[in-house]
């Protein structure tokens, strides 16, 4: 069973592809070379081009109803390297360039370096860091072929490891360290796993891969190795150890980039193998044990929040709840080869990572003004920041899943998913994790909300742009409900086999 | 056995001994040196198909030398990376383990590096 096109033609418009790749990483380099002050300027004209970019790509699917191929040098596989951006793709790159945009307008305060002020190392990295991130993330979502995804995963992973020590603190750099020794393991086991499908059928390109894969123990080794590596790299359950101390002692806006974007890496490389490259050999029983780990992932992280006395940690604890939602989808999409499931866990994982962004940033900007971020001790914080707050609430109501976010729908596309083949258990897993989701963001809005001590005032005052940022991004994902009045189902765009049974959604 | 197997069943070994060494060692230099070992085994065994793939005429299959070429250079870069992380959490800290026990310890040695 192919999954995609098999015709080696490049489309019209394969090269924005190429120039979303690009251009994050041309800005990059700029910003290395001009250095300090230079590196933000350069930065913020990268991410408006490259919005665009996006966009255009975006635009050109919609028109074209079929995905964008890119045949790079003109050479076409199994010797030549294709990009591919289907409707997967797309939605990622889409939400990608939102949140790094978020992100961006955000880091303006806490990284800007406004005429006057000396130039540090600090605010240079952190923005030639976040447009490798971007860079990194667009090369995941177009790679055509399975090595390409490796080198973009390591790019990923360099970019992401110093995000995680940027203030250079031990503690930090003990996170990175170890975070860096997990995702090391990770992409070592992944390159065998390629390696060993090269040997057996001689091509790395997805496509062919899915067209001649077959049912032999050499593929489930592969699988093995390729799914345990990712695992390790999304820190689902029980590879999970390293993310809490990485994304909780990072500064808030890396903390957004790392919890939001660079753990879906990853996971969309896992969604990419299971779903396109194995999709022909692949059993229910091994999508089982993932959504297992899932399962356990959700329990186990959303337990480990409430016990938590910080909130970037209460906040980080989360993100392994809510990596484990991303893996239910697969014992639903598989069995039935379900267009509905993947649409489910495509729109988690668009929820998660602008509600998760906004929390992050939210959490950033409670820290600067209350001037530590202990649960126990948050009041005062809803007088001085109503509009953060507010966001908090928001984007803790779409990880609960609560109408009309995009949360609500994922579960429901899951839920309904998990009822029609006669999964119930997963449908109950997801209704004990929300509630236990609901338990913590209440009780952070809760406390937040509690009026502060006679005579206290902020430590700082947090300019307005900093938090219509951090509302945008939450009421992003709090109306992402509405994908459901779109005509199509875009996620499905280029995606032949997948059969189009589902696409009215609820 | 022929040299096939012979460099396959070797890079088996390689890799065996570096996961086991990346599970059990605390210390992280002694992590990377085993992440290392693991990636000599894995590029062992993508030479030994580029070997064993040969197209009539060729010595080898180019495709994997490719491959092996890019992947040894990433595998150089985190190694850097790694490297330099360690080097200045040691400047930091005075200690260079990441097994929980040592971070009581942590205190300890950056008393005595500052007293030195």
């Amino acid at each position: 069973m192919t999954t995609l096109p098999l015709t080696g033609q490049a489309t019209p418009g394969g090269l924005l592809l190429v120039l979303a790749v690009l251009l994050p990483f041309a800005g990059m380099l700029a910003g290395l070379a001009l250095g300090g002050r230079h590196a933000q300027r350069v930065s913020w004209v990268t991410i408006v081009c490259g919005i665009g970019v996006v966009l255009a790509i975006a635009q050109r699917l919609l028109a074209s109803g079929d995905a964008l191929r890119y045949l790079l040098g003109g050479w076409s596989p199994p010797l030549g390297v294709m990009l591919r951006a289907d409707g997967l793709s797309v939605c990622m790159m889409v939400v990608v360039a939102v949140v790094v945009g978020a992100v961006a307008v955000y880091a303006n305060g806490v990284f800007g370096t406004p005429a006057g002020v000396r130039e540090a190392r600090g605010p240079l990295a952190f923005w030639l860091l976040l447009l490798a991130v971007w860079g990194a993330l667009n090369l995941v979502f177009v790679s055509g072929d399975i090595f390409t995804l490796y080198v973009a995963l390591e790019l990923l992973t360099f970019a992401g490891v110093p995000l995680v020590s940027l203030d250079g603190r031990a503690e930090t750099l003990q996170a990175a360290l170890r975070y860096l020794v997990f995702a090391l393991i990770g992409s070592m086991l992944y390159l065998l796993g390629v390696f060993l499908l090269y040997g057996t059928y001689g091509t790395l390109d997805i496509a062919l891969l899915a067209g001649r894969i077959n049912a032999q123990p050499l593929v489930w080794a592969a699988v093995a190795l390729m799914t345990a590596g990712m695992l390790a790299k999304t820190a689902l359950f029980p590879l999970h150890l390293w993310l809490p101390p990485a994304h909780a002692g990072a500064p808030a806006a890396a903390s957004a980039l790392l919890s939001a974007l660079v753990v879906k890496g990853s996971w969309f490389l896992v969604v990419r193998l299971w779903f396109d490259v194995f999709a022909g050999v692949m059993s229910v029983s091994f999508a089982q044990v993932l959504a297992a780990l899932g399962a356990t992932a959700i329990v186990v992280g959303n337990l480990a929040a409430l016990r938590q006395v910080r909130l970037k940690l209460l906040i980080a604890y989360s993100t392994v709840a809510q990596i484990g939602y991303l893996f239910l989808m697969f014992p639903l999409a598989v069995q039935h080869h379900s267009a509905q499931a993947v649409t489910g866990g495509l729109l988690q994982a668009i929820s998660h990572a602008t509600a998760k962004a906004a929390m992050f940033l939210a959490a950033g900007l409670i820290y600067a003004t209350l001037g530590h971020d202990r649960l126990a001790d948050l009041r005062g914080a809803a007088r001085a920041l109503p509009m953060t707050v507010t966001a908090f609430a928001l984007a803790g109501a779409a990880l609960i899943g609560l109408p009309p976010s995009g949360g609500f729908l994922a579960k429901w596309l899951l839920m309904s998913a998990a009822l029609a083949t006669g999964q119930w258990w997963w449908a109950l897993v997801m209704l004990v994790g929300g509630l236990l989701t609901s338990i913590y963001v209440f009780m952070v809005v809760v406390r937040a909300m509690e009026p502060a001590a006679p005579g206290w005032s902020p430590k700082r005052q947090v300019p307005r742009y900093q938090q219509m940022a951090v509302l945008g991004l939450a009421l992003c994902s709090f109306l992402l409900g509405v994908v459901v009045l779109l005509p199509v189902d875009v996620a499905q765009i280029g995606r032949a086999a997948m059969p189009a049974t589902v696409t009215g959604m609820p | 056995m022929n040299v096939f197997q012979l460099f396959g069943l070797t890079a088996a070994v390689l890799v065996g001994l570096g996961l086991y060494g990346l599970i059990v060692n605390p210390q992280p230099l002694r992590k990377v040196l085993a992440f290392n070992l693991t990636g000599n085994g894995v590029f062992l065994i993508c030479a030994v198909i580029a070997h064993r793939g040969a197209a009539a005429g060729m010595s080898g299959d180019p495709v994997p030398q490719a491959l092996l070429i890019t992947a040894i250079v990433v595998s150089f870069a985190a190694s850097a990376l790694a490297v330099g992380l360690m080097l200045r959490r040691f400047e930091e800290t005075g200690t260079n383990s990441l097994s929980a026990g040592s971070d009581a310890g942590s205190g300890q040695a950056r008393a005595n590096v500052e007293s030195r």
